[in-house]
């Protein structure tokens, strides 16, 4: 036996729900990815951390900025990169979820990253294939990176996310964002409100140790973070809610409204956003509040530093089977 | 200063319980105070004085249920002709169903409905708006927008939320705007064919019956969703015993949820129809005689919360069908007041009780600040000859539809004078 591996950052193969994670994994990961925050800054930004390693981006839901967010994460860490759409692969052809990662997985990549449509489907590929897998968002439960990626947002601008006030606002019952973020939050100490018509709320969401508000304006008031989360058009069909206008009515963040909230209070979105359906365009692009991208940059350092942290967990595996 | 007052009244507020001799002030358009015990002395010298001969005075009734044919069927009923027949029946407020063409689901024509009635009608109208677009039964309408125009409650009339899903999203959607989700319960499949109540009569005419429970079934379905959501529910129409038994268990446990019984559904039952006399086909039908006087029993023990005249206008030619191919319903508010005194008059319940369900029932489930006799309250008051014996006859309606199902009838009660926002706009012929 060669020299003793060295402990992983993180305590697991697979990052599939930040319910896994414990507050220290977090902090490691956000510390790590501070770094990389740096190193995105400048003009050479390639290192060879994940030389001779294979990322496979498996997207069964149509992604622009998370695939690329991802793909780009894993090629400044040197590592080779494929990406695979659904409407490309053979899924459309009849293949099971199981025997199209049974076959990939055949071919020994390092990393899958997987988006599905389906809640838990990422849980079910992990007794099938022996790489580590990243839950790039599950149906309606859980998009664990983005949770990360805005974690790491929030402590760049206050420094530390223990005390904050978080406003997540729009559609939480489909929300696997809201979801994630609420446990992180909740789990890193800061104080979790939850702001949507009940139509777009769990019923049972006062179990969750969110505040809940139906009235927006209260919601938001002396917030330190407002969280708008996208209004998909399928909520708009008529039986969720009746209209955009009456959507962007009582729940759209104007700056008016965002006004209420804490005095340097900032606003984060994590796109891609519907402009007059949930946030009015000069809350968007007013550079002095908004922290929509911001959140794109911190996206990419926080997936390097959550593929190097797997993959130094794989590494270690691997060693020690060796 | 104008100042009017109306002494030797039985002054009967339904919202405090009060029923006593007195004397009532008022002050431009609203109640400047109530005075019982008091007679004609220290009273103002330049104020209109009116005696009331020992009659009851009582708020104007509210009528949570009322069609209109304004806009799109004007030749059965506008604004003006049934603000005339309102007032002639001692109806002050009329909430006004969706079912007009088009359909109020749109906070533009919510506000036209205030629009002309400011301009028409000298009642209080306030618009009840559709719950789905078109009462297509499909896509929810904008409930908040509708609100702040003026929708006083969300109904789809005399359709039914066939949808549990919608149902449950609409009562969970308007309990942040505080809206009242109100529906026509009727499940289709079982109702379909059907013209009459379910029983011997219906077999023995060889007409199609409804079962109580094609009510029940979603009366049930509808208090356990409000349940669930937290939202307000009012039963448009509340016509079966199983109705009533789940409301009563409902009620008990907490559940927000009120009900209207209509006075037509009061008195009459399923040998009312007779010989295929259309004019007795309601929706939901008159129901046999053991229910109607469930239904009155149930009113006099407070467990119904309104009494409604479920006014639906029809021209002549679509009750001059055979049964079964005839319209449904009846116009109603010009009888609302005698109709729902006879179960007063009949032993049933105590006068206060049953103007309760007429006045300030109502007017809790609506939110209204009239409906009671105290200072401050609009001056909305109608003068009542309790046992005026009223013979029916529908050539003195002021409605634009004459299809009541009492013509002949003689019922006890009548309103002498009704008063709006302080104005007497109705004095009955001596």
């Amino acid at each position: 036996m060669s020299a003793a591996p060295k402990a992983p950052l993180i305590g697991h193969q697979h990052l599939l729900s930040i319910r896994d994670l414990s507050p220290g994994d977090v902090t490691s990961l956000l510390d790590l990815a501070d770094t990389y925050v740096d190193l995105n800054r400048q003009q050479d930004k390639k290192l060879s951390t994940l030389k001779g390693r294979t990322v496979i981006n498996l997207f069964f839901e149509p992604s622009t900025r998370t695939q690329a967010s991802f793909e780009l994460a894993a090629k400044r860490l040197g590592a080779d990169t494929v990406n695979m759409a659904v409407t490309t692969s053979s899924v459309t052809k009849g293949e099971t979820l199981l025997d199209t990662v049974a076959t990939l997985n055949a071919m020994n990549p390092d990393l899958l990253v997987v988006r599905h449509h389906a809640s838990g489907a990422q849980r079910m590929l992990v007794s099938t294939a022996n790489c580590s897998i990243i839950n790039a968002g599950d149906g309606t439960n859980e998009h664990p990176t983005q949770a990360l990626l805005d974690a790491l947002t929030m402590r760049h601008k206050f420094g530390d996310l223990s005390g904050l006030t978080v406003a997540i606002c729009g559609d939480i019952l489909h929300g696997r964002v809201a979801k994630s973020n609420l446990y992180l939050l909740a789990m890193m100490g800061a104080r979790v409100r939850l702001v949507a018509p009940p139509t777009l709320l769990p019923p049972d969401a006062t179990r969750w140790g969110a505040e809940i508000f139906h009235d927006f304006e209260a919601g938001i008031k002396g917030a330190d973070v407002v969280m708008m989360l996208r209004l998909q058009n399928e909520r708009m069909e008529g039986t969720l809610l009746p209209s955009t206008r009456e959507y962007f009515r009582y729940y759209g963040l104007t700056p008016e409204r965002l006004a209420l909230a804490k005095p340097g209070a900032v606003v984060m979105h994590p796109g891609p956003i519907n402009r007059g359906v949930e946030i009015d365009s000069r809350v968007a692009d007013d550079p002095k509040t908004s922290l929509i991208l911001t959140q794109v940059e911190m996206g990419v350092a926080m997936r390097m530093a959550i593929l190097d942290a797997l993959s130094q967990h794989r590494r270690n595996d691997v060693g020690a089977r060796a | 200063m104008s100042l009017t007052v109306f002494h030797n009244a039985r002054l009967i507020d339904p919202a405090s319980g009060l029923d006593e001799l007195g004397r009532l002030i008022i002050d431009g358009d609203c109640i400047a105070a109530v005075e019982p015990a008091k007679g004609r002395d220290g009273i103002a010298e330049d104020a209109e004085i009116i005696d009331c001969g020992g009659h009851v005075l009582a708020p104007g009734l509210i009528d949570m249920r009322v069609f209109v044919g304004e806009p799109g069927d004007e030749h059965l009923e506008d604004l003006e002709s049934v603000s005339a027949a309102a007032l002639a029946g001692g109806v002050t407020s009329i909430v006004t169903m969706p079912n007009t063409a088009p359909a109020i689901d749109d906070p533009a024509l919510v506000s036209y409905m205030g629009l002309r009635a400011s301009v028409t009608a000298q009642v209080r109208v306030y618009p009840a708006a559709a719950v789905t677009l078109g009462l297509a039964g499909e896509k929810m309408t904008e409930i908040g927008l509708l609100s702040e125009a003026g929708a006083i409650m969300f109904t789809d009339g005399d359709k039914p939320i066939a949808s549990s899903l919608l149902m449950r999203r609409a009562l969970s959607y308007a309990s942040s705007f505080g809206a009242v989700i109100s529906n026509h319960a009727e499940d289709l499949e079982l109702s379909r064919g059907g013209v009459m109540a379910d029983g011997e009569h219906a077999m023995r005419l060889g007409l199609a019956g409804i079962p109580e429970e094609a009510e029940s079934i979603m009366v049930e379905r509808d208090l356990q969703l409000a349940a669930l959501t937290g939202g307000r529910y009012h039963l448009g129409q509340i016509s079966s015993q199983l109705a009533l038994n789940a409301f009563a268990r409902a009620k008990a446990a907490g559940t927000k949820a009120t009900c209207a019984v209509s006075a037509h559904h009061l008195l009459l039952n399923d040998l009312d129809v007779g010989d295929y006399d259309t004019t007795k086909k309601l929706n939901p039908p008159l129901r046999a005689e053991q229910t109607r006087q469930a239904l009155a029993e149930a009113a006099a023990s407070g467990a119904i919360d309104a009494i409604v005249s479920s006014h639906r206008p029809r021209i002549a030619e679509d009750k001059a069908m055979p049964f079964a191919d005839a319209a449904e319903g009846a116009v109603g508010l010009e009888t609302l007041l005698p109709a729902a005194l006879q179960l007063h008059h009949e032993g049933h319940a105590d006068l206060v009780t049953v103007l309760r369900m007429l006045m300030s029932g109502p007017a809790a489930i609506l939110g209204l600040a009239q409906g009671r006799l105290s200072a401050g309250a609009p001056a909305d008051l109608v003068l009542i000859d309790v046992g005026y014996p009223l013979k029916v006859d529908s050539r003195t309606f002021k409605s634009k539809s004459r299809n009541t199902p009492l013509q002949g009838r003689t019922l006890q009660g009548r309103a002498l004078r009704t008063i709006v926002g302080g104005v007497t706009h109705m004095i009955a012929e001596a």
